[in-house]
């Protein structure tokens, strides 16, 4: 990121209800970025996909709790940083299966991740055990 | 917020259509989940899933579709896909679902695929 950035910032509760909210949010950031349709589509898929996991998982549904969603752009990359407090996790101890193997074992975990892995240029975590959670990812702004 | 979804479900010659429409998110994925179940614990198991008014889907909603489509082709039924619309169906093509599912371009089509193709193949349009 070069110096001159953007930055927006979003607090809800952690309700899968506000999921709607964050893809709205997300989406109004993309195109003040300057992104194409097609890649604000995938921005809000994964970033509801990270935000989802923290709702269920990291905060198991607790509406008291509060998801932080930052996002920050130059004019090459736009960056999202997703924050919770709550549970944490070891992002390698997720499965990579198949998906045929994935379906022959009634198993969905981890496809929001394959998604996001799938979607955005770089994903990577840092994850604090009871005290900080941050998911990161970047998307460049424009093809190429 | 509003999270727009409806489920009508319709069962017509033993083929049950499932048509969704809005969001099918994190949040509303249990609605649809139930709405399967529902037809698969009366033993309606040729199911079409009506995609055209779905404008949006995320793991949690395709997830849905994956866990039941193994206990019902087990059972000689299926869960065909139709008439996605281009962002959704991109979202089942970033995951590899187009091999997987039985997708058509409208609910007529699969509907008539339980008449030619039974539950074997899948993954033609």
């Amino acid at each position: 990121m070069t110096a001159i950035e953007r930055r927006f910032t979003l607090h809800v509760p952690s309700s899968t209800e506000n999921l709607a909210m964050i893809r709205e949010f997300v989406s109004y950031v993309g195109g003040q970025a300057g992104m194409d349709a097609a890649r604000i589509g995938k921005l809000e898929l994964a970033v509801d996909e990270a935000c989802a996991n923290v709702i269920e998982h990291a905060y198991g549904h607790d509406l008291s709790k509060e998801v932080t969603i930052r996002a920050t752009f130059d004019a090459e990359t736009l960056r999202i940083d997703v924050e919770d407090t709550g549970q944490g996790f070891d992002p390698s101890a997720i499965p990579q299966e198949e998906l045929d193997e994935m379906i022959a074992k009634r198993r969905t975990g981890g496809l929001g991740m394959r998604i996001m892995k799938m979607v955005m240029d770089k994903v990577w975590y840092e994850i604090e055990p009871g005290s900080k959670n941050e998911l990161h990812m970047e998307m460049r702004i424009r093809k190429g | 917020m509003p999270n727009p979804f409806a489920i009508n479900t319709q069962t017509q010659d033993d083929i049950t259509t499932i048509a969704i429409e809005g969001y099918l998110d994190a949040h509303t994925a249990p609605q649809f989940e139930r709405a399967i179940e529902d037809e698969i614990g009366a033993g309606r198991l040729r199911i079409v899933v009506d995609c055209r008014s779905l404008t949006y889907i995320s793991s949690a909603g395709l997830g849905v579709f994956m866990s039941f489509i193994e206990e019902v082709r087990e059972q000689g039924g299926d869960i065909k896909v139709a008439a996605l619309q281009p962002k959704v169906e991109s979202v089942f093509e970033v995951l590899g679902f187009a091999e997987i599912f039985d997708i058509s371009t409208d609910a007529g089509a699969a509907v008539a695929r339980f008449g030619d193709a039974g539950t074997a193949q899948h993954g033609e349009n």
